[in-house]
């Protein structure tokens, strides 16, 4: 038994799997280690030297891999080689075809997790406009996020080229992102006291959230299974949502009190004269004069 | 009157729009360009709220002052609601403050009618322009059209927005003569027709030759659900003459609840939300699966079943068609099973070329078992009991605790907060 000690990246997993594919070493006599503190004092391995020729693999796998890579789970590096292994060295070309396989099946469901996350991401990041900067006259913004798996890398080309007029950071517990227009830079994760606490706009957000709002159609595990309450900390909007819940019974009530209105007459407008003659054409009758129109209106109630 | 006033106005007057797909626009971003914004084949909900819709766009009115009289609507002229009005550089401003803090993908841009169609078109386009060309906006815009308004304006709107819709409402001109007298349906179809027809010649233009100008990509509609006594059947047909007779993306049911100022011509009820969940499904059928509106409803039986998805209840009806072999069926075959989605079927033709399917592959699929288990044959599967009269049994949720009582039984309140939230 070997263990390979990479860093928890899909570039330092493919550069040791290619090595270790060309010496032929199969996957059973593997284990993967992603964390040096566990990784044992003796026999542990750096793979480096890649020798023979570049294995071919169909490039839905680099996809799949690249992705599955983000995931937190420390079994991915050992799934994703035993996948290699049979796509390759066992003939099973046809491997990622086969969606029930179990180890497809695992690979799929981190890849699942992890695009999930992902659009998570894109939908609840939050910016916080810090000022503009003065030689530029670009404004500048900050956002807190805390993903689940390690895809800040994946999910930010998005933010550039949706901002890309804008300055703007990400700041996440494992890595940030910044972005001044011209590049896109990593640097190490933060705490979440370096974002600032409040931007003017949530006020007019928190607003139209509360106004866009039905109460007469309460759905609550339809929201909760689209917006899980971990998101919630790190959304402005969020604080509302008790009350709305709460209050909805007595607005709704209050509607089913209310009496009903009768209908107003036509006001007079040359367009809905047109429009009155038209319908009337349309049913093949005569067209009323106004003034029995308006009795008709106000008889109807 | 206040900015945040306004807004509490003019998006409460909206929300009862269901529409908010933020999908299938052309793909442009915001590189290289003054402005912000991106749009791509996936849209993103940015929020949840407690009615379960999602925030994806922001939806207002420009004014909610109306000259119409739509007794189902809270802006019709006889409501007595408070009445607002956004200058267009007001929601210009709004949408990308909002946008540039990745509240929103966009804007959703209605109307009530003031003075005239296009009186009102003009306004409602206007701040399209002002976004697009004053602010070079790459994000996604939706905007609500009107069936009278010239040609030449709906051009110009479809020019600046990425989808573009008119409300058909009711699905029969019978039921508009009453609940919605300055409506016509013809009229709306006949607008419908030359968006469809815009739309194409844009789409089918040559790479190489004239290109004509921009148009939205799609166009959708809504249909209320339970504010006239219109059948799933008609609901459903009018929805499938709208997909293939006006190629329209999406068709939007939206249940009518209680809204404040109610019309003597419309008295208020709380429908079970369940029937818009279920006609959904059915509408689902229609565009993914393969199936015709006289095979999901019925002669006998015009409306849906709100104990069944339409699905599992057509199979119920037509025992004949099972079981279907996971292993030999063909697409359509296996599109028909209850419990198999469109793409587990995708998955299922893939892998079969390989492999011999059997129940545990079934389950890695995340195929719903419950229901596919008495329709299909696996490798080490026979259904049994297919033809049994308490199949139906089985899928119905549990029965509740039997009381001795007689007459009606009265509402509790779990009653309500089902009826109301259509959660089985």
């Amino acid at each position: 038994m070997q263990t390979v000690v990479i860093s928890p990246s899909f570039e330092a997993w493919r550069k040791s799997a290619r090595s270790l594919l060309a010496r032929g070493v199969p996957p059973e006599s593997l284990l993967w280690c992603d964390d040096p503190r566990e990784a044992p004092l003796f026999g542990a391995q750096q793979e480096t030297a890649a020798d023979g020729p570049v294995p071919r693999v169909p490039p839905a796998f680099l996809d799949l891999a690249r992705t599955a890579a983000a995931h937190t789970a420390p079994q991915r590096w050992g799934v994703l080689y035993q996948i290699l292994w049979r796509l390759t060295r066992g003939v099973q070309k046809h491997l990622l075809q086969m969606g029930t396989d179990p180890d497809v099946y695992q690979a799929r469901q981190w890849c699942k997790a992890v695009g999930r996350d992902i659009h998570k991401m894109h939908a609840f990041v939050r910016f916080r406009q810090t000022g503009v900067d003065p030689a530029t006259g670009r404004e500048q913004f900050v956002a807190w996020f805390e993903p689940e798996h390690r895809i800040v890398r994946l999910a930010t080309p998005f933010f550039e080229r949706r901002f890309a007029s804008m300055d703007w950071s990400i700041l996440t517990p494992s890595e940030c992102a910044h972005w001044d227009g011209a590049s896109l830079v990593f640097t190490e994760g933060v705490d979440r006291s370096a974002v600032p606490d409040e931007d003017a706009l949530e006020e007019l957000w928190r607003t139209y959230y509360r106004s866009i709002f039905n109460p007469a159609r309460v759905k609550v595990r339809a929201m909760q299974s689209e917006m899980p309450k971990k998101y919630w900390k790190n959304l402005p909007e969020a604080p509302l949502i008790a009350g709305l819940i709460s209050g909805s019974q007595t607005r709704v009530e209050k509607m089913l009190a209310t009496e009903e209105r009768p209908a107003k007459p036509a006001p007079k407008n040359a367009y809905l004269e047109s429009l009155a003659r038209r319908n009337a054409a349309e049913r093949g009758e005569e067209p009323p004069p106004r003034e029995i129109q308006k009795n008709r209106e106000q008889g109807a109630t | 009157m206040e900015l945040d006033r306004k807004l509490e106005i003019l998006a409460d007057a909206a929300k009862y729009d269901a529409s908010c797909a933020s999908s299938g626009a052309a793909r442009k971003d915001s590189r290289g360009s003054k402005g912000v914004g991106s749009t791509g084949a996936a849209g993103i909900c940015h929020s949840y709220t407690p009615d379960g819709r999602c925030v994806s766009l922001l939806k207002v009115l420009l004014t909610n002052r109306c000259i119409y009289d739509c007794h189902y609507c809270i802006n019709r002229r006889s409501s007595n609601v408070e009445r607002a009005r956004f200058t267009p550089e007001e929601v210009v401003r709004i949408t990308l403050d909002f946008y540039k803090r990745n509240y929103i993908e966009g804007l959703f841009l209605s109307s009530g009618i003031i003075r005239n169609a296009d009186h009102t078109m003009e306004r409602v386009i206007e701040v399209a322009r002002q976004l697009r060309e004053d602010h070079q906006f790459r994000g996604y815009i939706h905007l609500k059209t009107i069936p009278e308004a010239s040609p030449a304006l709906i051009e110009l709107a479809g020019r600046y927005a990425d989808r573009i819709s008119l409300n058909i409402e009711l699905p029969s001109q019978q039921s508009l003569a009453r609940l919605a007298p300055e409506k016509s349906l013809d009229r709306t179809q006949d607008a419908m027709g030359h968006i469809r027809n815009k739309i194409l010649e844009r789409r089918s233009a040559k790479a190489d030759g004239p290109k004509p100008p921009p148009f939205a990509t799609g166009q959708s509609t809504q249909m209320l659900v339970g504010a006239d006594d219109s059948s799933d059947a008609l609901i459903l047909s009018r929805a499938s003459t709208l997909y293939t007779g006006y190629g329209l993306r999406r068709v939007y049911y939206s249940g009518f609840s209680p809204i404040p100022e109610p019309s003597q011509l419309l008295p208020l009820t709380a429908p079970p939300l369940v029937r818009e969940h279920r006609l959904y499904q059915a509408d689902w059928l229609l565009r993914f699966y393969g199936f015709r509106v006289e095979e999901i409803t019925t002669q006998t039986a015009p409306n849906l079943d709100l104990d069944l998805d339409p699905k599992l209840s057509w199979a119920l009806r037509n025992r004949t068609a099972f079981p279907v072999d996971v292993n030999r069926g063909s697409r359509e075959e296996l599109l028909r099973v209850p419990g198999l989605g469109v793409r587990n079927v995708e998955r299922i033709l893939q892998a079969r070329r390989y492999t011999r399917l059997r129940l545990a592959d079934l389950l890695r699929l995340r195929v719903s078992m419950k229901k596919a288990l008495a329709f299909l044959v696996a490798a080490d599967h026979t259904p049994v009991g297919l033809e049994s009269d308490t199949l139906r049994l089985r899928f119905l949720p549990p029965p509740k605790q039997l009381e001795l009582q007689f007459g009606p039984p009265k509402p509790v309140q779990e009653d309500f907060l089902s009826v109301r939230s259509g959660e089985l």
